[in-house]
């Protein structure tokens, strides 16, 4: 016997016959937006990295200069060679800042996480609760004292303090680490330590290289992060000749400040390194970034 | 016998627990000590640093209110500050968690090219911002900059931005607008996450667009939401670097651009007023919190956290 269509299947037939008609111009309108969106967003990108290559005039020209007339790689060479701001030094100083926090931000979260994570210990949830709080505490009122702090110890003007706090961890990657370490099955710990390992060697041996991958992602932010930084430099660092690729651009900026293209290719020395190290590293980024929101 | 065994037993797991717990205290103490040194002591000190007259080179000096009278008195960059740090902040969060959050809707419903766009989105965010800044001041330059050019091409007006006191503000917004894709990516994260099988149940319910969104999508979000708003507060209330690259210590033009950090960083390090600005920053750092707490307050009635029984 025939059925007739219930109310729901009518419904439905009507409603997608209403989204195959609406459908090409419904669904190209966000496209278009998008497009629209992401070329605003690429555009400034592609006109810093493309002024590099002009001479002043293209820059300043009425005219959109889209493509210059010729390449001007020069102005790479008149930046890295410019008296009195060694852009290769500065990049050799940021190379080293970031490498050194990311380092220290990756042994001391580590093992801070995974002693939050593994380890029972009087206190754990109490210290554990206030890490969280403080990653709510504005630094703004933690400058100044830790700056008086650095002096009594002689380290102005010196990597010291932009450095040290690293390898005393940070709250919110020792957050996350500690997220992954509750991950991994308890039974590996309790064989380990029924074969007699100690609490560093599960962890050494057995535990860390398991979070490979969130380390990795630890590492990642955290060079990324110090290599953008300027307010610590600014305030501790006062030898031009230790000033990371931050410091360096601005006080370049302060001294030509309209050489636009020597500025634009200065600034993608400063930007390049970032960028190749996001496509090599995609997967990493994009994980660290979900990280970073979903578990917050 | 089984006495013996029995109480054998629990003095060798007591001595287990106490090895662990020495190990987990040396796992942490990393940690113990930093927070000591670096979360715990500064606040304290801050707060005593305030209540005194300090220029580094001499011992503090005790003024009791003095710093904080003086600022709510007569600095007039204080009342400068707050307005274009509140201006700031109340423009750029909303406007910036708005954009985002439309993006990462829109960029859910397409599944070819999302890699591409992502790219594109987040490669902004990347840049440091002393760069980027650098770059906005180019673009924004008001006789030769490309951004004018354009507009006076199709016969639009062309503001001063960078120096134009009325602009200028408005273009340090447009530039952390540019640094939205983080959040963006965030939001899509959190977009990814959510079953489809619950909006297909929306919709065999019969919930139109518009009401898939705001009853399902949004609150399943709401977290995510929560998270971007309290960092991205945190973050503009403390913004420093674009400001400063732009304005320098006056805040130029004519102190518009002129935001708290600012005030802060030129009282205490080219000043050497430590004392005064460590009144400052507590008067930020207690604001802050205040604004925080009162979100995460606000935020019961219109966060949804999975698994939570709700009377609606």
């Amino acid at each position: 016997m025939a059925r007739f269509p219930t109310v729901w299947e009518r419904k439905a037939a009507v409603s997608r016959d209403r989204r195959r008609l609406r459908r090409p111009l419904a669904t190209l309108i966000p496209h278009l937006l998008l497009a629209l969106v992401a070329f605003l967003f690429m555009w400034p990108f592609y006109w810093m990295a493309i002024s590099a290559f002009k001479n002043l005039d293209e820059i300043l020209s009425p005219n959109i200069v889209w493509f210059p007339k010729v390449f001007r790689w020069s102005n790479f060479g008149d930046v890295l060679n410019y008296p009195g701001f060694p852009f290769l030094r500065y990049m050799v100083n940021s190379l080293m800042y970031a490498g050194s926090v990311s380092l220290g931000t990756v042994l001391s979260c580590s093992f801070v996480g995974y002693g939050f994570a593994r380890l029972r210990f009087p206190g754990r949830n109490i210290l554990f609760a206030f890490t969280i709080a403080t990653m709510m505490i504005p630094t703004v009122v933690t400058f100044i004292p830790t700056y008086v702090l650095f002096r009594h110890f002689h380290l102005l003007g010196t990597y010291a303090p932009l450095i040290l706090p690293s390898f005393f961890g940070n709250a919110f990657f020792i957050f996350m680490l500690r997220q992954f370490f509750m991950g991994l099955p308890w039974e590996l710990s309790e064989a380990a330590k029924v074969d007699g390992a100690g609490e560093f060697r599960i962890f050494w041996k057995i535990m860390l290289p398991l979070v490979r991958p969130a380390l990795i992602v630890v590492a990642l932010f955290s060079f990324v992060w110090t290599w953008q930084e300027f307010f610590q430099p600014l305030i501790y660092l006062s030898n031009p000749d230790l000033f990371p690729l931050s410091l360096g651009l601005f006080a370049f900026q302060g001294q030509r400040t309209t050489d636009w293209q020597l500025l634009m290719a200065a600034g993608t020395l400063t930007t390049l390194p970032l960028v190749v190290l996001f496509f090599a590293a995609q997967r990493y980024f994009l994980a660290g970034i979900t990280m970073t929101g979903l578990k917050g | 016998m089984a006495v013996t065994a029995r109480s054998t037993r629990r003095w060798r797991g007591s001595r287990i627990r106490r090895r662990e717990a020495v190990a987990g205290l040396l796992f942490v103490l990393p940690w113990i000590a930093g927070l000591l040194a670096f979360t715990v002591y500064p606040v304290l000190a801050s707060l005593y640093f305030s209540f005194t007259d300090y220029n580094i080179v001499q011992p503090p000096n005790w003024t009791g209110f003095s710093n904080y009278t003086a600022i709510f008195t007569s600095d007039t960059d204080f009342t400068n500050a707050v307005q274009n740090s509140a201006f700031y902040a109340l423009i750029s969060v909303p406007v910036g968690l708005l954009l985002s959050l439309a993006l990462a809707l829109v960029l859910n419903l397409r599944a070819r090219g999302i890699g591409l766009y992502r790219t594109l989105f987040y490669l902004p965010a990347l840049m440091p911002p002393v760069a980027s800044t650098i770059v906005f001041l180019m673009l924004l330059d008001p006789s030769h900059g490309i951004v004018n050019t354009f507009l006076t091409t199709v016969g639009l007006p062309a503001p001063g931005w960078f120096s134009d006191p009325s602009w200028a503000k408005p273009a340090l917004i447009l530039l952390s607008l540019w640094g939205s894709g983080t959040a963006t990516l965030i939001f899509l994260a959190g977009l990814q996450e959510i079953p489809q099988t619950l909006i297909e149940a929306a919709m065999i319910d019969g919930a139109g667009r518009w009401q898939r969104f705001w009853r399902v999508i949004l609150p399943l979000l709401s977290p995510v939401v929560l998270f971007n708003l309290v960092m991205g507060v945190i973050y503009s209330f403390q913004v420093f670097t674009q400001a400063y690259i732009v304005g320098h210590d006056t805040g130029d033009p004519v102190g518009s651009t002129l935001m708290y950090m600012t005030l802060i960083y030129r009282d205490a390090f080219k000043y050497f007023q430590m004392g005064y600005a460590s009144a400052l920053a507590m008067l930020l750092f207690v604001t802050i919190v205040t604004i925080t707490l009162i979100i995460f307050q606000v935020s019961r009635s219109w966060v949804f956290y999975e698994g939570e029984q709700r009377n609606v």
